[in-house]
């Protein structure tokens, strides 16, 4: 009771329904091409427009090219899906950034940095990572494409409210232990079910010292748990990001709306479902060993014995060991590599490039590395290309491509090869994630980078 | 899609693995169709097929001695994507029950909006019918949606299993959450009113 989620929640419920869900208003739909073809089919096949065409965006991200965009995707089903989405957006009277718009990128990317995203709202998308909008403050989570179309046809959306939980992080963060490390930790940690049903809050010192873009990267991943969705409390770091964004109130607007948005916390009086308690100091550089999220070790430690695991998950154990060629027992630290990716909703933001550019910078490329280095969106390689840090790059020998969600889930050409390693900064390490056969190896932008320069797994602490 | 539930008596497909995510369900190079049909070719795709093409014989949907329009997975069974494709894929197939010991959210809603039903059981239930299932291939399962029961029909155990009265009545009489939204413009707009 009277948490910062029952209070967004609460406002936006337009009825519950007897022995059912809650109907919920919700203010922005964001919508890209692989989601949404088949809600708009349901529209027109039911005669329907978009209830409020204003407060939906659209942007295809998923089958984009990172190279060439100029000109037409070579795969005619990607190309299909695309052309659809601006093709719907038009008939539908939908804003619709699409492929080389400036505004192009991925929809968590642009959402928050043009402004769209506020504190405050309820937010949906055909997509699981829509919890990164939590980050400033708002209730932001993933529905099928069956809850597209109910969102486009109403603005609303039946759902259970889920439980609440907080999860509060003390301390602080050693040297080389960024957002991604504490995310990776927390799904160690909860395994990726253990926040399943419940909308999580962050909170703690370690949250509250931690950059906008940390905070996304957070958000981001809260999906990996379980959770619906993840958000922390917005304060003076989250409206110094969102002032003079595009779509940000102006003017008296802007005093009346930081008004608003100061009272969203969670009560002293708070009462959770769930409350979890961990603390920064003990949270070191992380890799994955398998292929869920939740299989993360600290950098120095060892893949854990199959004893360890309970009886019920140990053939998932075995199996995910054997698809990435590991041992149960060994440590990662040295394993040769293949691959690195920089970029996705996860770590594909302004901050991510700086940290990588920092490690490489004054090295070069490992030779037996393929790296893949792709902003979130425009305004983030603008930004990269404003600072500099291609140059930074260029020298280390590592080039920039255009923005999409690119190799995190490897719908366009960019596929790591099968039984290929890859250290990737996305979100995923299912089997195949990367392509059929990939071997995903999730990690924070220092670590792909240490990795990107000496060919094996490595610690970052030692460039930095 | 909209099919109308009652009381469905059928054989199992097992797949005793714990965390199945979705992206095993229909992998991301199969979600670039703009309908919702054909989903059930490449259900499992990856687990189903070589890369030629060519059968998996080992994994158990290619096993002739199972059949059935019931899953039974291990538990947090459709983690990670959102992707409703795995919902389509799952229908397309022809299942018309899940069974598990814990379903992740997201997934578990699409099956619902697709008239898939996912029941949930306990850890102890579940582990019961694997092994039912893998003494007898052809162990039958009831799962009565009025009564809300689901009934191992080997050993004879049955447990209750919860589902929302709303969406049990949907199921039921083949309406979906659309119908529902329409009926109640009146209210989102007074919504609207308020708030804006």
């Amino acid at each position: 009771m009277n948490t910062l989620f029952d209070k967004i929640w609460d406002k936006h419920v337009v009825q519950i329904v007897e022995d059912g869900p809650t109907q919920l208003y919700i203010d922005r739909l964001y919508c890209h091409e692989v989601t949404s073809p088949q809600a708009f089919d349901g529209l027109r096949s039911r005669g329907l427009k978009c209830l409020r065409p204003q407060q939906i965006y659209c942007m295809p991200d998923h089958n984009t090219p990172t190279h060439d965009q100029d000109k037409p995707i070579v795969d005619p089903v990607s190309k299909k899906q695309v052309d659809t989405l601006a093709k719907n957006c038009e008939e539908f009277g939908l804003t619709h950034y699409g492929m080389l718009s400036p505004d192009n990128g991925i929809i968590h990317v642009v959402g928050p940095e043009k402004g769209l995203t506020l504190p405050g709202m309820t937010i949906v998308c055909g997509d699981s990572h829509t919890s990164t909008h939590g980050a400033v403050g708002a209730v932001a989570f993933g529905i099928g494409t069956s809850e597209v179309e109910m969102v486009m046809a109403s603005q609303c959306i039946l759902q259970q409210k889920p439980k609440s939980m907080r999860i509060t992080i003390n301390g602080k963060l050693g040297k080389g232990v960024v957002a991604k490390d504490v995310a990776l930790y927390l799904m160690s940690k909860l395994t990726t079910s253990g926040a399943t049903g419940y909308f999580v809050e962050y909170a703690g010192e370690v949250i509250e010292n931690m950059s906008m873009e940390g905070r996304l990267t957070l958000c981001n991943l809260s999906i990996e748990m379980g959770a619906r969705g993840g958000f922390i409390a917005p304060d003076n770091i989250t409206f110094e990001y969102i002032k003079g964004k595009e779509f940000a109130p102006k003017g008296d607007e802007w005093d009346k709306a930081v008004e608003y948005w100061k009272t969203l916390r969670s009560g002293d009086d708070a009462v959770f479902d769930k409350e979890l308690v961990f603390d920064g100091n003990d949270i070191e550089p992380r890799v994955t060993y398998g292929t869920n999220p939740g299989m993360g070790i600290g950098i120095s430690e060892s893949i854990p014995e199959l004893q360890s695991i309970d009886e019920a998950g140990q053939a998932s154990f075995s199996k995910s060991l054997s698809y990435m060629g590991f041992n149960a027992g060994e440590k990662l630290l040295g394993k040769p590599i293949d691959y690195v990716f920089l970029g996705a909703c996860t770590n594909g933001r302004i901050e991510d490039f700086r940290a990588f550019a920092s490690v490489v910078k004054g090295h070069k490329k490992a030779d037996n590395v393929t790296a893949w280095l792709v902003p979130g969106s425009w305004a983030v390689d603008r930004q990269i290309r404003q600072e500099g840090l291609d140059i930074i790059l260029q020298e280390a020998g590592f080039a920039i491509r255009q923005p999409g969600c690119s190799a995190c889930l490897a719908m366009n050409d960019d596929k790591i090869p099968a039984g290929k390693y890859c250290v990737s900064t996305s979100n995923r390490n299912f089997e195949g994630r990367q392509g059929p056969g990939s071997r995903t190896i999730l990690a924070s932008p220092l670590v792909a980078a240490a990795a990107a320069i000496t060919g094996v797994i490595s610690d970052p602490r030692q460039f930095l | 899609m909209k099919q109308k539930f009652d009381v469905i008596t059928s054989t199992c497909i097992p797949l005793p693995l714990e965390n199945v995510d979705t992206d095993q369900i229909i992998p991301a190079r199969f979600l670039k169709a703009t309908d919702k049909k054909g989903f059930g070719e490449n259900l499992f795709r990856d687990w189903r097929y070589n890369k030629d093409g060519s059968l998996k014989p080992d994994f158990v949907l290619n096993d002739p001695s199972y059949s059935g329009v019931i899953l039974v997975a291990g538990k947090n069974f459709g983690s990670g994507s959102s992707r409703e494709h795995a919902a389509w894929a799952i229908a397309g197939y022809g299942f018309r029950v899940v069974i598990s010991s814990f379903f992740a959210d997201i997934h578990k809603n699409n099956e619902l909006n697709n008239f898939v039903l996912p029941v949930v059981v306990s850890e102890e239930f579940l582990q019961q019918l694997f092994a039912s299932i893998a003494a007898d291939h052809k162990t039958e399962v009831e799962v009565n949606l009025p009564a809300q029961t689901v009934t191992n029909k080997a050993t004879g155990a049955t447990e209750h299993f919860e589902i929302n009265a709303y969406k049990k009545h949907c199921l039921i009489n083949g309406l979906d959450d659309i119908d529902f939204l329409l009926e109640n413009k009146d209210k989102i707009e007074a919504w609207e009113q308020q708030n804006k």
